[in-house]
């Protein structure tokens, strides 16, 4: 077996796919430019070019692609938010996902696993009531489960009261869900590609060209171009880039941390999230022990990974999955996510003309790819803000309506 | 981080209270200003000017920390910068 599959890969008949093609030259003007070639990017590219016809576009980013936080991310995708605006939003993408693979034609491994947010604490259990009451309004499969039923759900759990933080129940989903993250940006960039639309990599925006506030054009490390629109989506780097552009963002650059272990066979099925332990864990199809905590204490532009991150988190693992004491850890990173204040994304117009933003995303945007890519591309194409993603413009701050989901966010921030 | 009342304590007895930014004038400020002042961030990248706070003994100081390295470059007092009493209108007429 494995020397067909060798002698597969080395024959000619059979050549790799190449997703998308290499960077060729930068032309002079693009109708849109989108600066982060991250799955956000992409995917309103895709959209722009599949829903819209708009396919004269360059998404520009400075690195390789995706290697951003869609490529840092721990996979969850759901949508049993708390508020009314991040249901409905979140829903969507969740619908999209479903049929994602077949849409791009590329497998992004979406799977279902369902998702179960333990609830160690009176307060803990009342925002589970309170989330599944307002997302079965809304039509989401959402309810509070008890020991009994956890034990069922997910009998390697530690269900025991001796230990610091017993369970007392949980906020179940089923429709929570993993899915590959390269997967979703590789598909993406491949479907764009196909309509067109130019994917330039080590290509970094370094400014922007600003006329009668209206923006004309970007500079660039490979030069300047013109172009109509702009879209900017770059997760922690949002706050430079819009200084370019000369606004403000209510956003800090907080470093997230992730780690995965060896690969074990598969014992865990559903998505275990404790927001008062600060941990969330999954079983990757690999068979790694996929893990993250709370967003580090305090604003920072590095993607350095800390032990104090390490030990807190297995502090609490092991009260959850006792038995995996032995596992060891195989790779660590971080991402530097956008946070705000209200845990909302920033989506749509910015004080500048035919400047679009995408911003915010924080610790919960890898699951919002495919809504947020096809809503700002309707966004982008029309000039008028989709009803769905209407709540989270910037101007939100000024009108003092913020929409908050910190109660929804996985872990306790 | 050296503590200008405690001196070198670890990292995690210290909160961190966001950059150091004047506030605006409550009572003859607009809106806006207000808004500005409360959500919008610098997000500096590079040397910042900021508030940290020792939890174990609530003593608030100013520390200037370099947001790519991670170093912390100096920490004082807030004394030297705020050298002169504030007086905020009395909002209680
Ligand atoms: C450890 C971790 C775990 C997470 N877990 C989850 C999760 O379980 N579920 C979930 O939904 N979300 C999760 N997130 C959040 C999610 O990863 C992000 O919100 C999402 O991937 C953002 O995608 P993006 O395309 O906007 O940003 P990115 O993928 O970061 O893309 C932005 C791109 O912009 C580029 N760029 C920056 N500046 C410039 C410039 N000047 N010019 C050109 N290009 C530039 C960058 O190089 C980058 O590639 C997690 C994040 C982290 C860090």
């Amino acid at each position: 077996m494995p020397w067909n599959l060798l002698k597969y890969g080395f024959n000619r008949s059979y050549p790799a796919d190449r997703h998308f093609p290499l960077s060729c030259a930068l032309k002079s003007s693009y109708d849109i430019v989108i600066i982060g070639g991250g799955g956000h990017g992409l995917a309103a590219a895709y959209y722009l070019a599949k829903d819209w016809g708009i396919s004269n576009i360059a998404v520009l980013e400075k690195s390789y692609l995706a290697g951003g936080n869609t490529a840092r991310n721990t996979t969850i995708i759901r949508s049993n938010y708390l508020t009314q605006e991040g249901i409905r939003f979140y829903d969507e993408s969740l619908q999209l996902f479903r049929d994602l693979s077949n849409e791009l034609d590329y497998n992004v491994m979406y799977t279902e696993r369902g998702h179960l947010t333990l609830a160690h604490t009176d307060a803990a259990m009342r925002t589970a009531r309170w989330r599944a009451e307002v997302n079965m309004h809304l039509g989401v499969d959402s309810e509070v489960v008890y020991p009994e039923d956890i034990a069922k759900l997910c009998p390697q759990l530690n269900l025991g009261v001796d230990v610091r933080y017993p369970i007392l129940g949980a906020l179940y989903h089923p429709p929570g869900a993993i899915a590959r993250h390269d997967g979703v940006a590789w598909g993406y960039a491949k479907g764009a590609a196909e309509y067109g639309v130019e994917i330039h990599t080590q290509t970094e925006v370094t400014g922007l060209k600003i006329e009668n506030n209206r923006v004309t054009g970007v500079h660039t490390t490979r030069g300047d171009i013109q172009c109509g629109k702009v879209l900017q989506a770059v997760s922690g780097m949002s706050s430079e880039v819009a200084r370019m552009a000369g606004f403000k963002l209510p956003i800090k650059t907080i470093p997230l941390q992730a780690c995965v272990t060896e690969s074990v066979k598969p014992f865990l099925d559903p998505i275990i999230v404790s927001g008062s332990l600060h941990v969330y864990v999954s079983q990757s199809s690999r068979g790694e022990l996929v893990m993250g905590a709370s967003a580090d204490p305090y604003a920072l532009y590095s993607t350095r990974s800390t032990l104090e991150f390490k030990e807190e988190l297995m502090m609490h693992l092991l009260e959850l999955f006792p038995f995996v004491g032995k596992l060891r850890v195989l790779r660590q990173w971080a991402g530097m996510a956008d946070m705000t204040p209200d845990f909302s994304p920033v989506m749509g117009l910015t004080p500048v003309e035919n400047y679009y933003i995408d911003a915010g995303w924080g610790t919960w945007g890898f699951k919002a790819t495919p809504v947020c890519g096809k809503r700002m591309a309707e966004t982008l194409a029309t000039g008028k803000i989709p009803s769905i993603i209407q709540s989270f413009d910037l101007e939100r701050f000024y009108r003092f309506e913020q929409v908050g989901e910190r109660g929804a966010a996985s872990v306790g921030n | 981080m050296r503590c200008p009342l405690n001196g070198v304590r670890n990292i995690s007895e210290f909160i961190c209270g966001g950059e150091v930014i004047d506030m605006p004038d409550a009572d003859n400020c607009n809106d806006r200003e207000w808004a500005d002042y409360i959500f919008m961030e610098n997000n500096t990248r590079g040397v910042v000017r900021e508030w940290w706070l020792h939890a174990p003994t609530s003593y608030w100081f100013i520390a200037e920390r370099d947001t790519v390295s991670n170093e912390i470059i100096k920490t004082y007092p807030a004394s030297e910068v705020y050298n002169q009493r504030i007086d905020y209108p009395d909002t209680q007429t």
